[in-house]
Formats: C-alpha cells, structure tokens, sequence
C-alpha cells in the first residue's frame, strides 16, 4: 500500500517502474517519507535512488525488535544533496529492510555510496548483522575477541561480566 | 577497533623504495583523544592512511534504551562534549516532534542564543588547539581566555561548566538566572574584538599561510559520497548549512549568512570557522534583542514537571509530578529522523518510540564519525607534515565520534 502522494515522488516512480517488486510498503509520518523495500532487492533500489538524485547516505544503522520476527530492521538515511545548486533543496528519504534473526544478512551499500563503509561496520559490530560484499566488514567500536553484539535486545545492559540474580 | 596489525616486514625494504608502517596514535598529541591512524609510509609521503577508532566507545546508545527519555538528556551532552547543548537541544527537537509539542518562542530564542555560545566554544577550542598544533601557541591563550567566560556563562544558566542538559524535552530546565542576560550581552559585545585579535596573529602570519594554504584538498563529490558535512563543505565553496535549508527551532526568523570560501584546503576551513564565529555572534546579538516574554515550557501537564509552587497547592500537579518522576511520559509509537547543525557538521538523532516511556532505539548520527570516515582519502598521497594540519582543520572529537 503506496499512498499516491510516495507515488508521484520522482525517485519512488523510478524505484517502482525500474524494480517493481522491491517494495513492500510505504508511508509518509511527521513529515518523513519512508519505504520499506525487500531485502533481497536492497541494492538495486539504492541504485535506482543514487541515480535519481540522493547522492548522501547521511547513516545506516538498525533496530531489533527482538522477540518478534522478522527481529532487524536494517534503516538507512538517505539525502538529495545537489551539488551545483547554491542555493541547495534537501530531500530526505527513509530506507527499511527487515531481516529474520537467523539469516541477518544483506548486501552491502558500498558499491553504491562509499561512505556506507564503516556505518555498516558499526551495524555488523553492534548488531551482527553481515553485510555481503563488504569490503572491511570488522568489529570497529568493540574490540576485536568481543562476544556478542551490544545493541541486540537480548544482550544484557550491564554486560555479562555481573551476574546479578535479581536483574529482570 | 584495533583490528589493524602493523607489520613492518610486508613490504620491501631495500634501498630507496623502503616502505615503513608507522602507528600515530592512539595517544598522539594532534588527534585529540583516543584516535589511532596506521599510516603507511614512502619516505615522508603517505602512501595509505587507515584510521582506527573506538577507543572511546562507552555505549551510550545501549544506555539510552533503559532510560526514560528525560533521562536520556544528560547522556546526549556526554557524547559531544564540546558541542553540548548542540546534542540536547537535537534530542529535545526529536522528541519535541513525537510528542506534537509546541515549544514557547521565548525557550526557542533562548536554545538559539545558547546553542551559538556553543558554536564558539566549539570553534574557539578547535582554534587554539589546531594553531598549537601547526606552531602557534599564543594564539591557544587567547581562544581559552575567552572560552573561561563562555563555561561561566554556562554555569550561570545551567549550573554546570561543561555537561550542561540546560535543555529539556518541553522547553528549558530552568528560566535565565538574574543577570544572566547582561552577562551574555557583555561577553558577546567584547567578542568581535576578540576574533580581530585571533586573526591578527594568524592572518598575516606567513608561517601559519604556508602551513595551511594548499593543504588538504578533497573533491566535493568525495566529501559527500564518504559523508563529510559541515565546514568542510562550506569551505570546498558548497554552501549547505541546516539552518538555512531545513530551520528548527525557529532559526528562520534570524537574519544570518552562512560563510563559504572556495579554496578547499585547511585554510579556508580556517577562514569559514573565523566567519562563523562572527556570524554566530550576530545571532545571539539578535536572540538578545528580540527575546520574547513568556513561558519557557511547553504547556504539556503530562510532559514537563510543574512548578514547584503549584506542586504544593494543586493536586493534579502534585500526580504529575510524582507520574513523571516515578516512571516518566509515554511517547507515541514512531520515529524521527531529526537533523542539526552541530559545529563539526550534520548531527542526526534518530528516535524509534514503540509507546512506551523508554525509547526502544536511539541512534546518533554524529558528525565526527562521517567526518572521520574520509579522513584516509584526504590523507593518502600527502605529506607526513601535513597530515597534522589537514587532521586538525577536520575539527574531530572522538567522543562525539566513538559514542
């Protein structure tokens, strides 16, 4: 369900006419445009965004929404950022992929906007999400014998150095 | 974080193609903070620059979602710890909108003064200690003496120098102490002359001209692919700045230019943050003189704490005051994505409600983790020397940068 004002958005057209079965639903709350996409079809779609102007990845990152499934939910940020204007009009445009917790895997967004590179490691580091194609894909926050990934629900705020009887 | 082994031995070591890899950091005077470069050398020529970061991760994200989210507050100005209220008001704007509040002009001029004071703090830091850097000492004396004046006019507002969470979801923590506004006209009409004087020393230096003219240039279209914002941009001629382009906090009622210099390179990054010291200044001139009477909360029962006096007399008050402490407010399910412009570039809070009174996700997109991600390709092909200038003009905190 697309609501038609997302439909005549150039960008959202192109994604539509170029990679029909990518998404899933669309919405528009508080003013922000946001397209929940297959994740299979992840790079296409950011393909057919990058050539229809969003030219920024302004940040990657997740949610976990541990114990439902499908548990992640891998978000991007992306921004129209034209460069020979002077005067620059920014579009802002929100990017979802769900992912099940067994099979947390995705493709990279390097090949389409560099910068992705070590937000995604942030999101493999803290999440554990795997990011195919990856060219660097190492923890970057926690050190490298770190187990576990901090920003999953299930993973304990105090860490598992305390084992407090009563923590709930 | 540390995942990066040096080994000398990888490459050929004879003669004169002899390549050495060399750790700069993590405790190296020019990265101020915990920031480790692993730079691999021909001679005195940087053939690859990787930088390494994380030293500084102390899970601020993790501890958000156990916070209710007034809690969450003094957590967001420990992140920046330069661009304090910068973080708290980004944080209160996001929140601000999932609530549907509407914040009185009167708090809004107030987190738009504050937030420049801010911004040359900010700025008057990265100067002193980017000028140490490159050589010039005297300059770092003056940036502190008058950063001192700006951390007391911190206190007096907030009560505290440097983590201040002056600012709340709903409005302000507490109204302008007495004299604090004429303190703020003081330090602000003296402090024009202060940055003639910062110029004056480095202006026509021609130490400080050849250290920095020509150093350091990086393509727009790269900055932006690898996620460079702020004075980087303006100072590579494009003029993106989010006060202009998507205001908040009632930043389109303040008449300011946003400083751009075209030459690219570690000086007109200097020369953008000078002009924007003076542009900020301009601002809190203007939040002082047009500053609107009245409230400096929203008018939220359920959101913002009721004063102590109706507290005492009002038992409505009293209940609301005892639900928002005990377990805080509840903030309908959504999200936001809400962006500002921080000192070092585009600072992003992104809140995930579920509907409950914690937030379930918060993610913090600093400027300093963009900003650091293109500072291999600004460093590959350059000279060991100049990598301490051009690192410095980026203007990093790691904090801000490791969260």
């Amino acid at each position: 369900m697309i609501p038609d004002e997302l439909k005549s958005h150039p960008a959202i057209a192109a994604v539509l006419a170029q990679v029909p079965d990518a998404i899933e639903e669309a919405g528009i709350a508080l003013g922000e445009k946001t397209v929940v996409v297959k994740a299979s079809r992840i790079l296409d779609v950011c393909r057919v965004l990058r050539a229809q102007g969003f030219n920024r990845l302004s940040s990657v990152t997740a949610v976990d929404w541990h114990p439902t499934e499908p548990r992640f939910e891998v978000v991007y940020h992306l921004q129209a950022l034209p460069v020979s204007d002077r005067s620059p009009q920014v579009d802002r445009l929100r990017i979802k992929a769900r992912l099940h917790g067994e099979e947390a895997e995705i493709d990279s967004a390097t090949a389409v906007w560099r910068g992705a590179e070590w937000y995604e490691r942030e999101v493999f580091d803290l999440f554990g999400i795997v990011f195919r194609n990856h060219p660097n894909l190492t923890r970057i926050m926690m050190p490298a014998d770190w187990q576990g990934h901090p920003l999953r629900k299930d993973f304990p705020v105090h860490g598992h150095k305390y084992d407090y009887a009563t923590e709930s | 974080m540390a995942t990066l082994e040096m080994n000398p031995a990888a490459a050929g070591d004879t003669g004169s193609t002899r390549r050495m890899t060399l750790n700069m950091g993590p405790q190296h005077p020019s990265t101020h903070g915990v920031l480790r470069v692993v730079l691999e050398l021909d001679g005195e020529t940087i053939l690859k620059a990787t930088p390494d970061i994380g030293f500084l991760h102390t899970g601020i994200e993790k501890q958000c979602e156990v916070r209710t989210y007034q809690q969450v507050v003094p957590l967001t100005d420990r992140v920046d710890y330069l661009a304090n209220l910068s973080n708290n008001l980004c944080y209160c704007l996001a929140v601000e909108k999932l609530l549907g509040l509407e914040i009185p002009p009167r708090a809004q001029w107030v987190r738009v003064m504050l937030t420049e004071i801010t911004r040359i703090n900010s700025h008057l830091v990265w100067l002193g200690t980017h000028a140490l850097d490159i050589g010039a000492m005297t300059v770092f004396f003056y940036c502190f003496r008058e950063r001192e004046k700006i951390l007391r006019l911190f206190e007096m507002f907030s009560g505290q120098r440097l983590m201040t969470s002056y600012f709340r979801v709903g409005g302000l923590a507490l109204d302008a102490p007495r004299g604090g506004f004429q303190a703020v006209r003081r330090f602000i009409d003296e402090f024009p002359s202060n940055v003639d004087e910062y110029e004056n020393l480095l202006n026509a230096n021609p130490i400080w001209q050849m250290r920095t003219q020509g150093v350091g240039p990086m393509p727009v279209d790269d900055m932006i692919d690898w996620g460079i914002t702020g004075p980087m941009l303006r100072a590579a001629g494009f003029p993106w700045d989010i006060r202009k382009t998507e205001p908040y906090s009632s930043y389109e009622k303040f008449q300011f230019e946003v400083p751009v210099e075209t030459g690219n390179d570690v000086w007109s990054r200097y020369r953008v943050r000078m002009r924007e010291l003076r542009e900020s200044a301009k601002i809190v001139v203007q939040a002082l003189d047009g500053l609107p009477e009245g409230p400096i909360t929203a008018d939220a029962p359920k959101v913002v704490l009721p004063d102590r006096e109706k507290m005492k007399t009002q038992m409505e008050a009293l209940i609301y005051h005892f639900k928002i402490v005990t377990e805080g407010f509840s903030v309908p399910a959504g999200e936001i994505y809400q962006a500002v412009e921080a000192p070092r570039g585009e600072l992003a809070y992104y809140v995930v409600s579920n509907g409950t009174g914690k937030p379930h996700r918060l993610h913090m997109r600093t400027p300093s983790f963009g900003n650091l991600q293109g500072l291999g390709p600004l460093l590959d092909g350059r000279l060991i020397a100049d990598s301490i200038a051009a690192m410095g003009s980026m203007d990093f905190v790691l904090g801000d940068c490791d969260r």
